[in-house]
């Protein structure tokens, strides 16, 4: 089976969000990156099948050279070869469409992905993959397994889940627990650094939005502090002050 | 401006997040149709979206969209989308939505943004704010197309009633069999239950709960509080809870009036779960706990014995 993988280099859950050059850039100082944690879960979850039945890993990241310390690691955690599209994503369509390009040819069984990345929270790029390729996408999906040339998977809803069947190829938004996080270990991480990180340059992929300016909430106030004999002033202040019971 | 509004329905009432998308588009233009799917919709379900600003309803009652397929719903809200005329479309981000809305963007060639909290700002091109950084950050996105999508983060828009009234009309989508690759075979769902990402209110336990057997509490307070029951990852990892009541970064992120934290010590991972939320109340005995300062109440004691007399508290106070 042959798999695709598209992960996310993002800033790590802990980094502390903040703007630049009249909130117009994140500020990167001081961030640490990671590959998204969905996406995480994807290629957790490629790096199983391929264990079960065989086949490739690549892994595909839209981004400048700097992404290139998370390719790595992607390829120490089992992908087999790396596909780095060399731009500065700009929105969900760019980087669907890049994608896409890369694979329309390309005869992938799978491609997985995160059902989001945790910077933009878009959601969306999956949804477009499938669409420009004219393939079925499931997404958020949370168990994925295949069986010959069909895909059993459960996919998340409010309130539960819904047991779904497709035929390969399609695209998957993946999520937990879809499978078990994997650390890479040592011999994988000397054998990425041999394994192959092709560098593509971008179609013309287009925008369809803008980034304008990004914004702060406002500062939150303090906690109020309550003591634990007096809850009925809890319950005032819910219902006077925050009027939300 | 036309705006296409697709609507969302449960066991065929429409979804709380979809009268949130109504609202929006009613708040924003006169011309808004609803897109309903399904046979499984009441007519006076349907009726009703008049009150909340929908001028006609589009009816799509094929069985087979009882079921939320992503292409299906995909291929019809574009053909909505072309016989109205429709310049925008809003629809609700939620695990149906969202998907849907990226298919449609591209078979529309539209602008689309996810997470929309405010109302756009049309003074100068076509601008919308939306979340981003789970919750931490906002960005105003313009929309450059001439076709634009606007999915509404849940509790991000009001839901007013304006007292109008709506015109219903059968929609026929005439559907490939193609449209329906992905087969739906099993819904396994939790019902009369109050759905977590669409609550006002929820009540989330931790691990300071100890164990399963002691949800009771927990279940009770929501009950009191109409609230849905929450929890943290470790919670669902140790499998005390169902991994659809987990909260947080990798789980459901949710934003309703009121969060109540109990035992949770808020790790970053389950506040960005909840940072959205308008009121934080955070119970637990660690005076320490890093919740507590992003809480907007806080009581430093035994979940034990804090719970029972909060619910007992909230009774007496009704």
């Amino acid at each position: 089976m042959k798999i695709l993988v598209c992960i996310t280099h993002v800033p790590d859950t802990t980094s502390r969000i903040s703007f630049t050059n009249g909130d117009t850039e994140f500020d990167k100082s001081g961030v640490q990156y990671i590959i998204g944690p969905y996406d995480d879960y994807a290629l957790a979850r490629a790096v199983e099948l391929k264990e079960q039945s065989g086949g490739s890993i690549t892994v595909l990241n839209v981004g400048t050279a700097e992404t290139e310390p998370t390719i790595r690691k992607a390829l120490a955690i089992g992908a087999d070869e790396a596909i780095r599209i060399n731009a500065e994503p700009t929105d969900s369509l760019f980087v669907a469409s890049e994608i896409a390009n890369v694979a329309k040819d390309a005869g992938y069984d799978l491609i997985l992905m995160g059902r989001e990345s945790i910077d933009f929270n878009g959601g969306m790029v999956h949804g477009m993959v499938g669409e420009l390729l004219g393939l079925p996408s499931v997404s958020p999906v949370m168990t994925l397994d295949i069986e010959g040339d069909t895909a059993k998977m459960t996919r998340e809803i409010e309130g539960g889940k819904e047991t779904i069947e497709v035929k390969l190829p399609f695209v998957a938004g993946c999520q937990e627990p879809i499978a078990e996080w994997k650390i890479p270990n040592m011999r994988g991480i000397m054998s990425a650094r041999t394994k192959p990180l092709n560098v593509v340059e971008p179609s013309a992929g287009a925008s369809a939005t803008k980034l304008e300016k990004f914004e702060m909430p406002p500062a939150k106030g303090d906690v109020k502090m309550i003591d634990a004999d007096n809850v009925e002033e809890l319950v005032n202040l819910l219902k006077n002050e925050a009027k939300v019971i | 401006m036309s705006i296409l509004v697709f609507v969302e329905n449960a066991d065929g009432q429409v979804k709380k997040t979809s009268l949130e998308a109504v609202a929006y588009a009613a708040a924003i233009s006169e011309d808004v149709t609803a897109l309903a799917m399904g046979n499984n919709i009441d007519q006076s379900e349907l009726e009703g979206l008049g009150k909340y600003g929908a001028t006609k309803v589009l009816h799509a009652d094929d069985e087979k969209l009882n079921q939320g397929i992503i292409q299906a719903y995909a291929t019809v809200i574009s053909k909505a989308m072309e016989s109205t005329g429709a310049d925008i479309l809003v629809l609700a981000n939620s695990s149906l939505g969202a998907p849907v809305s990226a298919r449609v963007a591209i078979k529309n060639d539209a602008s689309l943004v996810s997470n929309v909290v405010a109302l756009p700002d049309t003074s100068a091109g076509f601008k919308v704010k939306r979340s981003i950084y789970t919750g931490k950050a906002f960005a105003n996105v313009e929309l450059t197309k001439d076709k634009k999508i606007l999915a509404i983060k849940k509790n991000a828009a009001e839901v007013k009633e304006t007292g109008g009234a709506a015109t219903v009309e059968k929609f026929a989508a005439d559907l490939s069999d193609s449209e329906f690759d992905a087969k739906i075979t099993n819904t396994d769902k939790a019902t009369g239950e109050v759905l977590l990402p669409e609550a006002e209110i929820v009540v989330s336990g931790g691990r300071g709960l100890k164990g399963p057997e002691n949800w009771g509490m927990i279940e009770e307070l929501a009950k009191e509080l109409g609230a849905a029951t929450g929890c943290s990852k470790p919670v669902s990892d140790m499998e005390w809870r169902p991994h659809h009541e987990h909260v947080g970064q990798t789980g459901v992120k949710v934003s309703p009036q009121l969060y109540i934290a109990i035992g949770i010590s808020g790790a970053i991972q389950h506040l960005a779960g909840v940072n959205s939320s308008k009121n934080i109340v955070v119970i637990n005995k660690d005076p320490e706990a890093p919740f507590f300062k992003a809480a907007d109440y806080g009581i430093v004691g035994d979940a034990f014995e804090v719970v029972p007399k909060l619910t007992e508290a909230i009774r007496a106070a009704k």
